[in-house]
């Protein structure tokens, strides 16, 4: 039998709630330890030695720090998977990047502000290469199994391009605009099963933008649903202010 | 004795979030024994500018994925007192049915999974998947079942979906809660037994370390304290949350991109052990049989039991489940719309109990819904000034020790806060200047 894969599991400016999804595959967690060997995760373990199969990785760049770091990743993992909103596109942490930085630091630190440096926030894409990626906030966890099985098994995940949408019309859940809400579902990338619409709760655009969205129609839709066109792009820039702020150059 | 001493552990592992312990001793002097806090800084305060209500607990709970169910229901009663939104009592009971199950989850998570692999001598969980597997076993059900509470009522369990402000817009069905009561009674209490018996094998581990601190936490008169109460300290008594600001006294050191907080004394602790010494009389006979087993007593000053305090809540917590879903069933499940239509715009504080201490978010509403300031304070931003505290009266008591004899004892004392770093340093904090 060939050697088991090996898995490294890392985390940058984030919540860490991704991998802490990764310890809530509680029925799983043991079958899928039999098919690799972690050999590193900060979080869960003491050991960090030296090369990976596979480097999982969560949380967004924004220091200097953290690009040494993912450059240093980069060079010692074969695959790199980018896991989670923050990672694959920014997620939360880029709605800071539209206000003035010095601004942003004096606010919170004070007169304090030097102590600390600090960058835009920035996906894990914008500096290394990614080969993968696994969607959402926190990351879908049965994406990540599906990608995870891919892997160990040495295929290619094939990512979802299809919208929020769809998957919410097959699960045959009540439109969210039909309750007097508004929801990001059209230009949203499914992959999740519309989980969110599917307890109440409006698509907030966790997944990522579709290829190619409609932003100008999906800025209309929010403005006859009762958003003024400030308050629909803020609701759109939740967890992409990174890929919109790109489509806009 | 040692006379010179330097200990650097860099990114001290099984801990949540970033974090480097320093110690510098010269000639046998202490210069330095601190948690530097290394993570990030994320800027929330940034983020929730201009934000609709809806959005804040939506945004808050990215904080922390292991504490996003404390910051949301903080976040929502900070924002409900505010906007003077009205919750029904079913939204209570199902609140602090959420509470108890992310509770049970982050206590054992960090009991099994981050502690006690220093009990065992080992460097993680995963060599105890082969040497002790019922025990991991155990353990992964105890987390399945916490979790499967979040998922029922909630929707998800990191970053729950359902609790938005005035309520819910998911309710969960009488069948679902029943078959949750019905793990808590057949799978979880023996489990939490069984887990009482395997620490008590532990126990001779627990480092003997004592210092008097003061401990802070909620406290209200007829239950142990998660979701409601006043602040209570153990050096001066009780006050309203609308206090919390004299009660916390924030500031900044340069060692850490979190800050520090103090009240009474230099420093005080959170967290479950300040919870089990301020309120062990509100807890139910279980968790109390669990503490008598395992060596807890009143007025404990040892903060490596914290690790302890956490197992005996997680017992308190399964017992106190099973009682409200027997009250969610007995009244019966109704479909209600969430109160989200605001009454005023104004200021509102959330003080609520999370795993790792008392957590309190504040925010100031515009008229149009739109926040316009907002403060949070985190329970490992709190503890960090107990630590180094705690470091300094240690180091010089386990001099007699080898060099990673101390660097062990200093993570595991870390470790038994189960700091939470992310969420200390969201930087969630002053005034926005208009």
């Amino acid at each position: 039998m060939a050697a088991k894969p090996r898995v490294a599991i890392f985390d940058f400016t984030g919540c860490e709630g991704c991998e802490l999804n990764q310890l809530n595959f509680e029925n799983q967690l043991l079958d899928m330890l039999e098919h690799v060997d972690i050999v590193e995760w900060r979080e869960a373990m003491d050991d960090r030695p030296g090369e990976y199969d596979i480097a999982f990785v969560e949380g967004s760049l924004s220091t200097p720090d953290c690009i040494k770091r993912i450059n240093e990743i980069r060079r010692r993992a074969k695959v790199l998977v980018a896991v989670g909103a923050c990672a694959v596109q920014g997620g939360i942490n880029g709605m800071k990047n539209t206000q003035p930085i010095e601004e942003v630091r004096e606010e919170v630190y004070g007169k304090d502000k030097y102590l600390f440096p600090t960058l835009p926030a920035l996906p894990l894409s914008a500096v290394v290469k990614v080969d993968v990626n696994v969607r959402g906030c926190p990351m879908t966890q049965m994406e990540f199994l599906k990608v995870f099985t891919a892997l160990v098994m040495g295929k290619k995940p094939v990512e979802p391009t299809s919208a929020v949408c769809v998957e919410c019309k097959l699960k045959e859940n009540e439109c969210v605009y039909e309750k007097g809400m508004i929801c990001l579902g059209p230009v949203t990338r499914g992959g999740c099963d519309a989980h969110c619409p599917s307890f109440g709760q409006y698509c907030t655009g966790c997944r990522g933008m579709v290829p190619e969205p409609n932003l100008k129609a999906m800025e209309e839709i929010l403005v006859k649903h009762g958003l003024s066109v400030n308050e629909a792009w803020k609701r759109l820039h939740l967890y992409n202010t990174h890929e919109l702020e790109g489509l806009k150059s | 004795m040692t006379m010179n001493l330097d200990i650097n552990v860099e990114h001290l592992t099984r801990v949540e979030g970033h974090g480097n312990i320093v110690v510098n001793m010269r000639d046998g002097k202490l210069e330095k024994a601190q948690l530097e806090i290394v993570e990030a800084p994320r800027y929330f305060e940034a983020m929730l500018k201009g934000r609709s209500f809806h959005e804040a607990a939506i945004i808050t709970s990215r904080i922390c994925g292991i504490c996003s169910l404390g910051h949301q229901i903080t976040s929502l009663k900070a924002t409900e007192q505010a906007l003077g939104l009205e919750v029904s009592e079913q939204t209570v009971l199902l609140r602090k049915l959420l509470i108890h199950g992310a509770t049970i989850q982050s206590n054992v998570l960090h009991a099994y999974f981050l502690a006690a692999p220093d009990f065992l001598k080992v460097g993680s969980v995963f060599p105890l998947v082969s040497s002790h597997p019922d025990v991991v076993v155990r353990a992964l059900r105890m987390k399945r079942l916490a979790n499967d509470i979040g998922e029922v009522v909630g929707g998800r369990a990191v970053h729950p979906i359902t609790p938005v402000p005035g309520g819910f817009t998911h309710i969960p069905s009488a069948d679902e809660l029943k078959e949750l009561k019905r793990r808590l009674v057949e799978d979880m209490t023996p489990d939490l037994l069984a887990t009482v018996e395997t620490l008590k094998t532990l126990a001779g581990e627990i480092p003997q370390f004592e210092r008097e601190t003061e401990y802070i936490s909620l406290r209200c008169d007829d239950e142990y304290a998660f979701y409601d109460g006043d602040i209570c300290s153990s050096d001066t008594g009780r006050v309203s949350d609308a206090m919390y600001r004299e009660m916390t006294n924030e500031f900044v050191v340069s060692h850490s991109t979190s800050k520090h907080c103090r009240h009474n004394r230099s420093s005080y602790f959170v967290g479950a052990l300040a919870r089990w010494n301020n309120n062990h009389d509100k807890l139910c006979d279980l968790a109390l049989q669990a503490a008598e087993a395992l060596g807890l007593k009143p007025g404990c000053t040892n903060p490596y039991m914290n690790t302890i305090a956490q197992v005996v809540e997680a017992a308190h917590c399964t017992v106190d489940s099973i009682r409200i879903i027997d009250e969610l069933l007995e009244r019966g499940l109704q479909n209600e719309d969430p109160d989200q239509e605001p009454k005023r715009f104004g200021t509102g504080v959330g003080a609520t109990e999370v795993p790792r201490g008392i957590l309190y978010h504040e925010y100031t509403y515009d008229r149009q819904g739109r926040i316009i300031k907002a403060n949070c304070i985190i329970p490992t931003g709190q503890n960090l000034e107990n630590i180094d505290d705690d470091m300094k009266k240690l180091v010089p008591e386990i001099l007699d020790k080898s060099k990673d004899e101390i660097t062990s004892y200093l993570e595991m004392l870390v470790r038994a806060y189960d700091p939470c770093i992310s969420c200390s340093v969201h930087m969630l904090d002053v005034d926005f200047l208009e």
